[in-house]
């Protein structure tokens, strides 16, 4: 093993343990009294086990909203994005409106949607899309109207269709724009469907996700548990970053300059 | 081959021919003012001449990229339009930049054109093989452009101009970022692959030594406006080799082009 490949596992995981030990030590000098504000790893493993069934069904519940919410964003951003890219005045006439839905807190906007299409899935996949609509349509936008003047006149020489121009240059030419918004949704899907299942969820039966979770446990004052439910939310975020970036990878690692040393 | 003189020159149209042509962008200034050329077929014509003086847009105007304001362009005796899309079969534009899409490979890259052409798919493998390999290029076919040095990149440009078999090769300063010996080389497989096909070129470049080796005519325009100054025939012999560089008759032509260049140059910043 090469010794760069094996400094970039060992570090962290040296930057790992030295956290768990600060935990440790941390918890160790506080007094009796107050040691049930930092519960020990030993009891976020034990709260893992004791609540393991319900934290799995909200974990799956959770994932449903991000995953619908975000898959919507994708494909609604990109049909507006293809739009906004035909003119500069199609752009000026949706931007401002496109930055208001950006500036409207969903706290707010979540008892509106759960008055319309009730609390659950519907409602947190609406507020998931929400989030993650605005970076996806900036960023592709951006994309599609950044092509290089040299390979737009190149199109241009060969009389090539706008269909053509879209397809063959305007779209791939995107695609790092795009991949650069769709990381940053990925990062946000998984809140967005905690917040709005904080805020929309469906407490009736099974229905609930991290978000139900995390108001029952902290009303409850489960301190434990909530630390597990934060590790879940933080491992949910962690599978769709990583599901975003080799999806980037499997793109642009051919051509792309961001894909230059095979070491990254 | 590609003497521009030939006995039956009489019934053919000229290539490209401009008719007082004027160019302004807008309310612009006026960037081409009056230009007259012809350009018989086979003709290679090298446009040199201080920035600002047109030549880029000349070749947009050729390339119908851009309409004229005033007088006429003719192709092939055929009055052009932005539009006209029967031109675009026949011409052919090499970039100052390579300008490849990243994302194709090689081959892709050069089956561009006949892909936006509409050539059946069973003809581009043979036609990009063709092009591939008057530039040498054909072990080349299945890489990326990133993986390309700068004088191979501008090799898949021009054996992408080329695999249309185009009747007016266009080339907007092609060289100009590369190093001396590259240069060298790209010139001189340039006038190979002449040798090979007939096109008539128009090139666009800062250096007058190139001017005078691949060319038998340099125009040399003067600045705002953009009009033809002077026109230098260059006789010397085909093939022209390396050893054209050490021919007297070719560093003559050099002072002479050098000397038209500077006291056109010396006019615009007075």
């Amino acid at each position: 093993m090469p010794p760069r490949r094996f400094l970039t596992i060992l570090l962290p995981a040296v930057a790992g343990a030295l956290f768990v030990a600060i935990w440790i030590f941390v918890r160790a000098s506080l007094s009796e009294d107050f040691r049930f504000l930092l519960p020990a790893p030993t009891e976020v493993l034990a709260a893992f086990r004791d609540h393991g069934d319900e934290l799995w069904r909200a974990t799956l519940n959770t994932a449903a909203g991000a995953t619908l919410g975000f898959l919507a964003a994708v494909v609604v951003s990109f049909l507006l994005s293809l739009l906004l890219s035909l003119s500069p005045l199609v752009r000026v006439t949706f931007y401002p409106y496109l930055m208001l839905l950006q500036m409207t807190p969903i706290i707010v906007f979540a008892p509106i949607l759960v008055l319309w299409v009730g609390a659950g899935l519907k409602s947190v996949t609406i507020i998931t899309f929400l989030i993650c609509f605005f970076p996806l349509a900036v960023n592709t936008t951006q994309g599609l109207v950044s092509t290089d003047r040299n390979l737009v006149e190149l199109f241009q020489l060969y009389r090539a269709t706008k269909l053509q121009e879209i397809r063959r240059l305007r779209i791939p030419a995107a695609l790092p724009y795009f991949f650069t918004g769709l990381r940053i949704a990925a990062t946000l899907a998984p809140i967005g469907a905690l917040v709005g299942d904080y805020t929309a969820g469906s407490s009736a039966g099974d229905g609930g996700g991290l978000g139900f979770q995390t108001i029952i446990y902290s009303s409850q004052a489960k301190y434990p548990a909530l630390f597990a439910t934060a590790a879940v939310c933080c491992a949910l975020g962690f599978v769709f970053v990583a599901g975003v970036l080799s999806l980037s990878w499997f793109s642009l690692r051919k051509w792309h300059d961001s894909y230059d040393r095979a070491d990254t | 081959m590609s003497s521009a003189a030939s006995p039956s020159a009489k019934n053919v149209p000229p290539a490209v021919e401009f008719r007082a042509v004027e160019k302004r962008y807008g309310d612009g200034p006026v960037i081409l003012d009056a230009f007259s050329l012809n350009a018989a077929p086979g003709d290679f014509i090298a446009l040199i001449g201080p920035s600002g003086c047109g030549k880029s847009t000349l070749l947009k105007l050729i390339a119908g990229l851009s309409p004229v304001t005033a007088g006429a362009l003719l192709l092939g005796g055929r009055t052009t339009t932005p539009e006209s899309a029967t031109t675009a079969d026949e011409l052919a534009y090499v970039f100052q930049e390579p300008t490849l899409l990243p994302w194709l490979t090689v081959a892709a890259n050069v089956a561009l054109p006949l892909e936006l052409r509409a050539t059946p798919p069973d003809r581009r493998a043979e036609l990009v093989r063709a092009a591939l390999a008057l530039v040498g290029l054909e072990s080349r076919a299945s890489y990326y452009p990133r993986q390309l040095s700068g004088g191979q990149k501008m090799r898949v440009s021009i054996a992408r101009a080329l695999v249309l078999s185009p009747q007016i090769l266009l080339l907007d300063e092609p060289f100009g970022a590369l190093d001396e010996m590259t240069r060298d080389r790209l010139n001189e497989e340039l006038l190979a692959i002449r040798e090979r096909q007939s096109w008539t070129a128009f090139f666009v470049t800062h250096s007058v030594a190139e001017a005078v080796f691949l060319s038998n005519r340099i125009v040399v325009m003067s600045a705002n406006p953009g009009r033809l100054h002077r026109e230098i025939r260059v006789d010397l012999p085909h093939p022209r080799t390396p050893a054209t560089r050490r021919d007297p008759a070719y560093h003559a032509l050099v002072d002479e082009a050098s000397q038209l260049l500077r006291s056109v140059e010396d006019t615009v910043a007075v």
